[in-house]
This record gives structure tokens, C-alpha cells and sequence, in this order.
């Protein structure tokens, strides 16, 4: 299946959000993933089906002022 | 020194410390523990993939300081509150840098979408700690709005040119009921104590200590200057002479004669 990470067509096996995360290893804190433009909350990771074509935006903590 | 006390929560130290442009994050976290800070900032960025580097949440999690994730990227208020969710879910506090400045050259705060993500932010829960223009109306309004803060700008971001809104920053610290953060452009240790004489609560510091030499030096540096300048305000400074004509220190008796 092809998603989009960040904007970047990417292909998965993974077939919920939470595979994704481990697929990517994703940090255990400091991370927040929404789908189509939707905020998933780490809880509902594992019952949050991926969908073909879906617009997966994955940020992570930075230095900033 | 008073506490300084925000949406509840105590804070004994008065100086926050942003967290970028440090050369590594292992002198960022000397910093911030020489700073003595209990507030730090921090920013988000979208992952890349296959991305190894440092994670620097580590660096900064301890017991004693709150995060501040900021909106910093953000160009409207739609964006912020999107970006305000995203910080809650990924750092677990609702406690926000709101920060809107879409004009990548002189990041200048957009009043009017601040204002406008405040209202949302407040009633979506969140602890709005906004970044804005040294301009008494708004700032009004944002407390009016649930600002748990105003963080008012001496001068742009990063230019270290100290508090040259300073008259403005005069009128809203006597205005504010809520805590008077001065955040951007404080340069100088002299800078931020300036600014906590005339009364500010707090001062945000990131490049002034980050570019610095010795990064670590510095922050021990504005911790002080922070803290001098609280405390001249808290003692109550002497009024200043509007005239040239001195005013003896020592009694004019006839000593040599």
C-alpha cells in the first residue's frame, strides 16, 4: 500500500498506524501523528486502520525558541 | 524573591530559556541547568524518514522544568490550533508558546491571528502563553481573551538589540493582570535585568545565551541578572531626578575647615 509520510509517497505493509509507528520507530515520547489531517492520539494507534493514498503527518520535538 | 506564579503553578526562577541554535544538545542541557531555569521551550518538526539523529526531548525532561512547546512554522490561527493539538499529544502538556509570525524575514507576531488562535486555544483547554507585539491594546486583549500570559517583544527574534520597545513594555506591565513575560531581542544580561526592574515577571531568553562564547557562562549570567533585577524591583528603586542639580549621598558638613 502507498501512503504519504510527511508528503513523501511511501510504501507499507503496515495496516494501522501503530505498525507504521513501530515500521518507523517512532520514539515512545515526543511524537504525534495525525491522518488526514486528523490527530490520532497514541491510544488509538492500534485501532486506526491505514487507508491507501492516506496523508500521514508525523512530527517530533525540536530545538526552538 | 516572590514566586512567580502562572495558570497556577509555581515557579521560582524567572528566566526561561528557548532551545535553539545551541552548537550541540549536550551544551544545551549544560545551559539550562546552569540557568536554573523551570520553563524551556521547545519547538516540532515533521520527521524524515530514516532519520537518526539526537533526540533532544532527553536532554530536557527533568521533574523540575515545564516544556513549552511553541507553534513556531505556523502562519494563521487555524495552523496554531492544529500545531497546539499536535504539541499536547506529542509532549503531554497543554501549556503553549503560542507563536504566529508568517513573515519569514523579520518574524514579526500577526496580532490579529494571535489573538484570534488565543480565544480557540483558551477554550480548547490550553495554557496560552502568547508571543506578541509590545502593544498595550492587544496585550489587553489577549488577557481579556485568557491569555495565561502576554510575552511582549523588546525587539525581532534573535537580533540580541535588547528592549527597545521598552516604553510600551512600561505601559503594558502596569496594565497587565496577568504575568508580563519579555520574550525576544534581550541580548544582555543588562537587558533583562532592565527589564525586571521595571517590573516584568519573567524574561525569555534563547540566542542571546545560545550564540554566546560560552553558552554555560551566559546562562549563570542572566540567571543572576534575573534575579538582581527582581529583586532591585521588589526592594523598591529610588526615584530618578528628572533635573541635573545633585542630590548629596553624604551630609555637606565642613569637613576640611
Amino acid at each position: 500500500m502507498k501512503v504519504f509520510v510527511n508528503s513523501k509517497e511511501t510504501s507499507t505493509e503496515s495496516k494501522t498506524v501503530l505498525e507504521l509507528a513501530n515500521e518507523l520507530a517512532l520514539p515512545e515520547k515526543g511524537v504525534a501523528v495525525a491522518v488526514d489531517n486528523k490527530i490520532v492520539p497514541r491510544a488509538e494507534w492500534a485501532n486506526s486502520p491505514l487507508k491507501e493514498g492516506a496523508q500521514i503527518v508525523i512530527i517530533k520535538a525540536a530545538c526552538g525558541g | 524573591m516572590d514566586k512567580l506564579v502562572i495558570a497556577g503553578k509555581e515557579f521560582n526562577s524567572r528566566l526561561f530559556l528557548g532551545t535553539g541554535k545551541f552548537d550541540s544538545n549536550r551544551l544545551m542541557e549544560a545551559s539550562i541547568k546552569a540557568s536554573g531555569t523551570e520553563m524551556v521551550t521547545v519547538a516540532m518538526k515533521r520527521i524524515e524518514l530514516e532519520d537518526k539523529e539526537d533526540d533532544m526531548l532527553k536532554h530536557i525532561v527533568s521533574q523540575n522544568i515545564q516544556l513549552l512547546p511553541n507553534t513556531s512554522g505556523v502562519r494563521d490561527a487555524e495552523e496554531a490550533v492544529f500545531a497546539a493539538q499536535m504539541a499536547r499529544e506529542a509532549f503531554g502538556t497543554n501549556w503553549l508558546k503560542l507563536e504566529i509570525h508568517p513573515d519569514p524575514r523579520y518574524l514579526l507576531p500577526d496580532s490579529i491571528e494571535t489573538l484570534k488562535a488565543t480565544e480557540k486555544l483558551v477554550k480548547l483547554g490550553f495554557v496560552v502563553l502568547p508571543y506578541c507585539q509590545a502593544d498595550p491594546t492587544l496585550c489587553k486583549r489577549l488577557e481579556e481573551a485568557g491569555a495565561a500570559t502576554v510575552m511582549p517583544l523588546g525587539a525581532p527574534i534573535g537580533t540580541n538589540k535588547g528592549l527597545r520597545t521598552k516604553d510600551f513594555l512600561r505601559i503594558i506591565i502596569e496594565q497587565a493582570n496577568v504575568p508580563v513575560v519579555v520574550d525576544a531581542g534581550i541580548g544582555a544580561p543588562s537587558h533583562a535585568t532592565e527589564a525586571m526592574e521595571m517590573g516584568a515577571s519573567a524574561c525569555l531568553v534563547n540566542t542571546a545565551i545560545a550564540v554566546a562564547g560560552d553558552p554555560v557562562a551566559m546562562a549563570v549570567a542572566f540567571k543572576q541578572a534575573v534575579e538582581a533585577g527582581r529583586m532591585a524591583y521588589e526592594a523598591g528603586l529610588g526615584t530618578q531626578a528628572d533635573n541635573f542639580v545633585a542630590e548629596a549621598s553624604s551630609p555637606l558638613t565642613s569637613f576640611l575647615n
